[in-house]
């Protein structure tokens, strides 16, 4: 397995250049202009086109390919147009509040979906099933900003629970920290949920049909052991499957959640980096999520034969 | 001592902390003023980045040698005063004594000839200066000189205006970089110091009371007068969801939001703790922009023909909405209520609008229906408002308009092409400019007609560049305004541009933030909280 996974950390090489020479050129090619920007609305074309110049933006595509790979395999992201400052400095100071609020939606959707999944299989058709499933298709349907809008106006303008926006650093304490995430996660969290309890519960109608769950019956299991032990491992590699492949969707999902909680993340950077056509800046962003896309499949893969051991690499 | 007595003062001791610690932090608390601007700070270098919140955050950090005041007046600054000669080629200025940068190092004037001189580069005003400069040196450590060819009666105009690219004064060593290279170093003499290591672009900047900056006696007006700030720390939150803004004003979380949505004012009046008001007595001007290299609008009666058409009223509804204490029509160029404001020749946008004369004499110009390429900046509520407005006008007129819904950036991009409008150029766009640079002819770029050298769309007419070169040698406010009258009715003849309107912006605060005023541009001194 060592060997499968270093094949495949190997394997990413190959898929991150490509992605780097998709996103250059796409960018490349986009409209927009950054000179234009930085000049400001009353600036004259001359000026413009001399910041252009001084920017090293009307050099050749392949002169400004090579040029930026050669930094890339450095390990130089490169410097950011608009504020000077490196691109990797940029992406360090808002890796903690996305990968914190993705880790917690992950972990809170895990710990809510998975038993809202099996608990609907459990008790297909009832009313149990049917509200489960209303929930995870209104999960699945409200837009995020919808969901929080409605959350930040009841918890925090109405309640006065929680704060409206903003992030608190764990350095600065964890139940600060933990509040300034509880609305943002639950709101990407909607989504997510709905996807993994739907699949868990398709999964789990599958299994718990099989032979070996009426014999873990027949043999006196209580209907938890039966449920949890042997069938959910059994229906775990779709829901493994799904849970790796929604990591987009947390990503995606991540760059509105953080716009609508003011959160400092990836997500309000690639986004204001691509309103700016910070060049830089975006490359570096989409690199980097691309990288963290490639493991997760990895893990998920990985994820398989722990699952089931008759999955062999 | 009984161990009740011990008891008796360990809950008085805990009584009194649990009191006192609320008071202490209560004081803190409003040391501290939570701001969210109205755009991300991308970077602050005030001659590089010329956006208006670059600007605003300058004026924190940076000072100036002179600056206006709310008449639009320039007043000593960082001058002491100043002398000039009778011919008026020679400025002599002396700096006010006890002046340091951020770094504790003295203002010299070597300083302030290097940052004039990297300013010069970049603005307009200070180009005009640049192009008549003879030289500047520094007799002493407090004085400078300014030696020029011809007389330029807007001289404190230009260093004290409120227009980017400000002339802010910065230590020689970093004035010196190219004024199209971005600088690393944010060291200024103004009342704020910037913290680049609490920087968070897209989400934080921060500013730290200046304890060595000194304040004018004078009161304060804008950037003129005693700048105090009553603040340890000036927190910027950048947010950029109107929503989230208004929520976290009404939940206390921020104190002051710069630019409110319109739409979402009725619902902060309503707040208890929150109050909203103007924010820019000079408010905005509507830009319907119009490419004069290419037909139709290279002719004259084209243009004419959609000023006759144009019904401000209905491009200012689009903009804020039905209240109207937020607009009004502007038969002129230039921003009403000013010294220089005027209607002079403004006709053409008063009365009952006219479709069929203006469509007839858009058939005299030549035009037959062609495409007309208009750039629409969808992702901004005020430009995708005038654009559905100008689309459904032309459309009255028998314009053939293609409406090209893009992003600003790529409106930023695509305005600067001179190709004809079916090969990647454009025949319209629209957009607005600030109040504040349309007070007068020296900022007003989108008001010049020097050809390729003008701003988008290219105008070309020697009379209205000669009526500008004349408002600069004005000697007196009678004679300029005499001026600007002249000129603002041979660019309504001309029709540079379609103005589509003056509207204002609010500005909302908590109810514990006073001494907040109406100007160009955030005013932070003389603001307290309580």
């Amino acid at each position: 397995m060592l060997v499968y996974a270093l094949r495949r950390v190997l394997a990413t090489i190959p898929v991150m250049a490509v992605v780097a020479l998709f996103v250059f050129s796409l960018l490349y090619f986009a409209p927009g202009d950054p000179a234009a920007i930085i000049a400001g609305d009353q600036a004259t074309p001359e000026q413009i086109a001399h910041i252009r110049a001084s920017l090293g933006l009307d050099r050749p595509f392949l002169v400004r390919f090579g040029e930026w790979s050669w930094h890339i395999l450095h390990g130089d992201l490169g410097t950011s147009i608009f504020t000077n400052l490196p691109v990797s400095h940029m992406i360090a100071q808002r890796l903690e509040p996305t990968f914190s609020l993705m880790l917690l939606t992950l972990i809170l959707s895990l710990v809510v979906a998975i038993p809202m999944g099996v608990v609907a299989a459990w008790r297909q058709g009832s009313w149990i099933d049917r509200l489960i499933m209303v929930v995870a298709v209104f999960g699945f349907s409200t837009p995020v900003f919808v969901i929080g809008y409605l959350l930040a106006y009841v918890f925090a303008l109405q309640l006065d629970w929680l704060p409206v926006q903003g992030y608190t650093p764990i350095a600065e304490g964890f139940w600060p920290f933990l509040q300034s995430l509880i609305l943002p996660a639950v709101t990407l969290g909607g989504i997510y949920i709905a996807l993994i309890a739907r699949i868990t519960r398709a999964s789990m109608l599958e299994v718990l049909s099989q032979d070996y769950v009426r014999t873990a019956r027949a043999k006196g299991l209580g209907e938890r052991a039966v449920l949890f032990v042997h069938a959910l491992k059994n229906a775990a590699v779709p829901i493994v499957t799904v849970a790796g492949l929604g990591v987009a969707l947390l990503i995606g999902g991540a760059v509105v959640t953080e716009s609508v909680f003011a959160i400092p993340g990836l997500g309000r950077l690639t986004v204001d980096a691509i309103l700016r056509r910070d060049y830089p800046v975006i490359q570096g962003v989409v690199l980097l999520f691309s990288f963290v896309y490639v493991l997760v499949n990895l893990l998920v893969d990985l994820l398989y034969s722990l699952f089931d051991p008759r999955i062999r690499y | 001592m009984l161990r009740r007595d011990v008891l008796k003062s360990a809950a008085a001791l805990a009584a009194s902390g649990a009191l006192a610690a609320p008071a202490i932090g209560r004081a803190a608390e409003a040391r501290v003023l939570r701001f969210v601007p109205q755009s991300n700070l991308p970077n602050l270098d005030p001659i590089w980045g010329t956006q208006y919140v670059v600007r605003n955050a300058a004026l924190l950090v940076w000072d100036t040698l002179y600056g206006v005041d709310s008449h639009l007046q320039p007043q000593p600054q960082m001058c002491e005063g100043h002398e000039v000669s009778a011919d008026g080629l020679l400025w002599r200025f002396t700096l006010r004594p006890g002046l340091k940068f951020h770094d504790d190092t003295q203002v010299l004037p070597r300083d302030v000839i290097a940052s004039l001189q990297r300013w010069m580069q970049r603005d307009t005003m200070g180009q005009l200066i640049h192009a008549r400069l003879d030289g500047m040196d520094a007799p002493d450590d407090r004085s400078f000189r300014i030696r020029l060819s011809r007389p330029f009666s807007k001289m404190l105009f230009a260093l004290g205006k409120s227009n980017a690219a400000l002339a802010c004064i910065m230590p020689e060593r970093i004035a010196k970089t190219d004024g199209f290279t971005q600088i690393n170093e944010y060291i200024g003499s103004g009342p704020m110091r910037f913290r680049k290591d609490e920087w968070v672009p897209g989400s934080k900047a921060v500013f730290e009371r200046f304890e060595g900056y000194l304040p004018r006696p004078e009161p304060a007006s804008w950037m003129a007068g005693g700048k105090r700030m009553y603040f340890d720390r000036i927190e910027w939150q950048i947010i950029p969801d109107g929503g989230t803004a208004s929520a976290a004003l009404q939940n206390g979380e921020i104190d002051w939001w710069e630019t409110p949505l319109p739409d979402l004012v009725p619902l902060l009046r309503r707040q208890r703790g929150v109050q909203v008001d103007v924010a820019d007595p000079l408010g905005n001007i509507g830009v319907f922009r119009m490419n004069h290299l290419w037909p139709p609008f290279n002719d004259e009666r084209a243009r004419r023909a959609v000023l006759m058409a144009a019904d401000q009223a209905d491009f200012m509804h689009a903009v804020v909405g039905d209240d109207a204490q937020m607009w009004k029509p502007l038969p002129s160029f230039f921003t009403p209520g000013t010294p220089l404001s005027t209607t002079e020749g403004g006709a053409a946008l008063q009365g009952k609008r006219d479709y069929a004369a203006a469509k007839k004499l858009l058939a005299d110009s030549g035009y037959n229906g062609e495409k007309v390429v208009m750039l629409v900046g969808t992702d901004l509520s005020i430009t995708k408002g005038q654009g559905d407005v100008a689309a459904d006008m032309l459309g009255r007129i028998g314009m053939n308009v293609d409406y090209v819904a893009i992003d600003w950036g790529s409106v930023g991009a695509r305005r600067a092409r001179k190709e004809a409008p079916d090969k990647g150029g454009w025949n319209i766009f629209l957009t607005w400019l600030a109040g504040a640079d349309c007070a007068n002819p020296a900022p007003y770029t989108a008001l010049r007609t020097n050809g390729a050298k003008a701003w988008f769309g290219w105008p070309d007419s020697a009379p209205i560049e000669q009526l500008i070169a004349d408002w600069y040698d004005a000697p007196d406010l009678a004679a300029e305004q005499q001026r600007i009258a002249a000129l603002n009715r041979a660019s309504m003849e001309f029709a540079t541009f379609l103005p589509t309107g003056f509207f204002l912006a609010y500005q909302a605060w908590r109810s514990n933030v006073s001494g907040i005023v109406k100007a160009p541009f955030p005013v932070f001194w003389d603001v307290r909280k309580s």
